[in-house]
């Protein structure tokens, strides 16, 4: 580390204004303060709530997301073979096999997401002549992670363009996009090429025709429970393996138990709101009630908390709905927020047999929602304020 | 347009001096009633996803501008000014009616794609405004210009509207296929994003995005 940090220092001047490289001082600055906390620091009236700069909070996120995308590329490798029918028994037969494959499918999404999203970041940064700016550092391992492992590379690269594009470069860059931009990724591909991202042929990679693929949520649509499937296969979804996570799905929200390790590290390094991630999990479950109470069809039926079990409401809840930027930033505010989407969430996918994943378009109408909603509870504290105010007037 | 633009300067009594001719060219570009004044956005979003429709309805929609620019400009000194808008909008009904009614007997299968949105063409924003805007200040032939001008106008940026989306979302234009089964055979896939409406927004909004960067005078100052 010495050395790298003596080289950067070295070749720092040929950088600055002036300098011989002086048009790549933005590559250089992005690297280096990748790799080392800046030494400039701000002046005059800034006020320091946090002593971790932007990247370094990015970093943070990225390691949550680890115990998520190491599961992935395991249950995308273990998906392949289930259906293949090597392997059978427990999960661990094959299991550097199983990695090896995953691995081989999942590693090239990453880098054509990253590649593409930095690109046009730096691309855009040189060109405005700011600071590059780390907003992609999170976005560029998201995207990977709410995707099925057979997506074309091309349309990752083309949905990531259009969400950095569209979702953040027009609204002027990181810390001021309204929308999502994983997310934004998602559903771009979602309704460009339905058939890549949804039906029950692409949750599992290079799996034969006749095997059924679809996830426990389509399951749960279609018959009301994601554990009966039929009586001839040995296909079924048992509540562990959905806990688990050895279930067909995009390659990041499987596994439950690593999305709680990701989630619990968000909360105890103070990163992740962890009101927003309890309150999104509690409006899908009162949703889930309601629905148990009106129980018209088999779905709304379907035990309230399986909803957590199944799909990505958990990812979403946990990496998607906390993004500091496009979240309610009030404290009531976030309650308001992470209950809509919950609700949300599960209603869309009870209702609307077209889009079995709520949470998506959920945290997207969340994210459209959450000014309007911290406009109003701003002037909600406001109107509190002066009435007392008025009211101690009246008293003196 | 270039018959227009290759026109001798003429003197004040022309057909086509030079303030007729700013009246046919400024709406295709500094003054677009689609991305400039920010006119008749919902049938741009609903017809373009086909060049032939889109075609049709450009024609339709600056024939009854035109029209009614004409007539209202003709009757401007007659009309009371309270009960105007009514007036206009007889005037507008009746030559929507026409021109469904020439669809219908000419251009059937173009008729049904298009539905309701040639009896639509009425609500259409650039109508109403030219007909308040100009026409029921300035001469008919004046008028008339106008409205041709702004149908150019409108007609320009549905027609690059709907050549994108045919193109990306089919693979098609007017109808003909231009993308190679080769490239489909090597993964391409019809971006279907660009066959809902929600597409056309993106495509307007980069329309006019590129216009603005170069057209910067166009840019408001802070």
């Amino acid at each position: 580390m010495d050395f790298l940090k003596k080289k950067i220092l070295e070749l720092r001047p040929d950088f600055e204004k002036g300098g011989k490289y002086a048009q790549f001082h933005t590559l250089f600055d992005g690297f280096a303060t990748f790799l080392f906390t800046p030494d400039r620091v701000s002046t005059g009236g800034t006020h320091i709530k946090a002593g971790i700069d932007l990247k370094r909070t990015m970093f943070f996120v990225i390691l949550a997301m680890v115990p998520s995308l190491l599961f992935g590329i395991f249950n995308v490798g273990h998906q392949h073979f289930l259906a293949l029918g090597e392997f059978v028994g427990s999960p661990m037969v094959g299991f550097w096999d199983k990695v090896l494959y995953g691995a081989i499918k999942v590693l090239p999404i990453v880098v054509v997401s990253y590649t593409v999203g930095l690109g046009i970041e730096f691309f855009v940064a040189s060109k405005k002549g700011h600071a590059i700016n780390e907003g992609f550092l999170v976005s560029g391992m998201l995207i990977p992670l709410v995707l099925p492992p057979d997506i074309p590379l091309w349309m990752v690269g083309l949905s990531t363009a259009f969400a950095v594009v569209f979702a953040k470069e027009v609204f002027g860059g990181t810390g001021m996009n309204v929308l999502n931009v994983a997310l934004t990724a998602r559903v771009f591909l979602f309704f460009a090429y339905p058939t890549f991202m949804s039906g029950d042929q692409v949750w599992i990679s290079e799996k034969p025709d006749v095997y059924s693929g679809a996830t426990a949520l389509a399951n749960a649509a279609a018959t009301g429970s994601p554990f009966n499937i039929s009586a001839d296969q040995t296909w079924n979804y048992s509540l562990q393996d959905m806990v688990v996570g050895l279930i067909p799905g995009s390659i990041g929200e499987t596994s439950k138990i690593a999305i709680l390790l990701g989630a619990a590290f968000l909360i105890l390094t103070g990163i992740g709101s962890g009101v927003i991630m309890l309150s999104v999990v509690l409006g899908a479950l009162l949703m889930g009630l309601i629905f148990n109470g009106i129980g018209l069809t088999p779905f709304m039926n379907m035990p309230y908390y399986l909803h957590l079990a199944m799909g990505g409401l958990l990812f979403g809840a946990v990496f998607m709905a906390t993004d500091p930027v496009t979240a309610a930033h009030t404290g009531t505010g976030k309650w308001i927020y992470g209950l809509l989407v919950g609700m949300m969430a599960v209603m869309i996918r009870v209702f609307n047999p077209a889009y079995p994943e709520g949470i998506m378009l959920a945290i997207l109408f969340g994210n459209v929602m959450a000014p309007l909603i911290d406009y109003y509870v701003v002037q909600a504290n406001i109107a509190r304020r002066n009435k007392r105010l008025a009211g101690r007037g009246a008293l003196a | 347009m270039s018959e227009v633009l290759v026109q001798p300067p003429a003197e004040k009594k022309s057909l086509l001096g030079k303030k007729e001719r700013k009246l046919l060219t400024d709406p295709l570009s500094d003054n677009n009633p689609v991305t400039i004044q920010v006119l008749g956005i919902c049938s741009s979003l609903a017809v373009t996803t086909q060049m032939k429709p889109t075609m049709v309805m450009a024609i339709s929609v600056t024939a009854v501008v035109a029209l009614s620019n004409f007539v209202i400009s003709l009757m401007r000194n007659a009309i009371p000014p309270r009960i105007r808008i009514i007036v206009q909008l007889t005037v507008v009904s009746v030559l929507v009616i026409l021109v469904d009614q020439a669809l219908k007997a000419y251009m059937y299968d173009v008729s049904k794609q298009l539905s309701v949105f040639v009896g639509l063409i009425i609500t259409n924003c650039i109508v109403m405004g030219r007909l308040e805007a100009y026409a029921m200040g300035n001469k008919p032939y004046p008028s008339l210009l106008d409205g041709l001008g702004n149908g150019f106008g409108y007609g320009v940026v549905i027609l690059t509207v709907a050549f994108i989306r045919e193109l990306l979302g089919s693979g098609k234009v007017f109808g003909f296929k231009v993308i190679p089964d080769a490239l489909y055979e090597a993964g391409y896939v019809n971006n279907g994003l660009m066959m809902i409406p929600a597409g056309a927004l993106f495509v307007v909004a980069c329309y006019i995005w590129i216009q603005r960067s170069f057209a910067k005078h166009l840019e408001e100052k802070e």
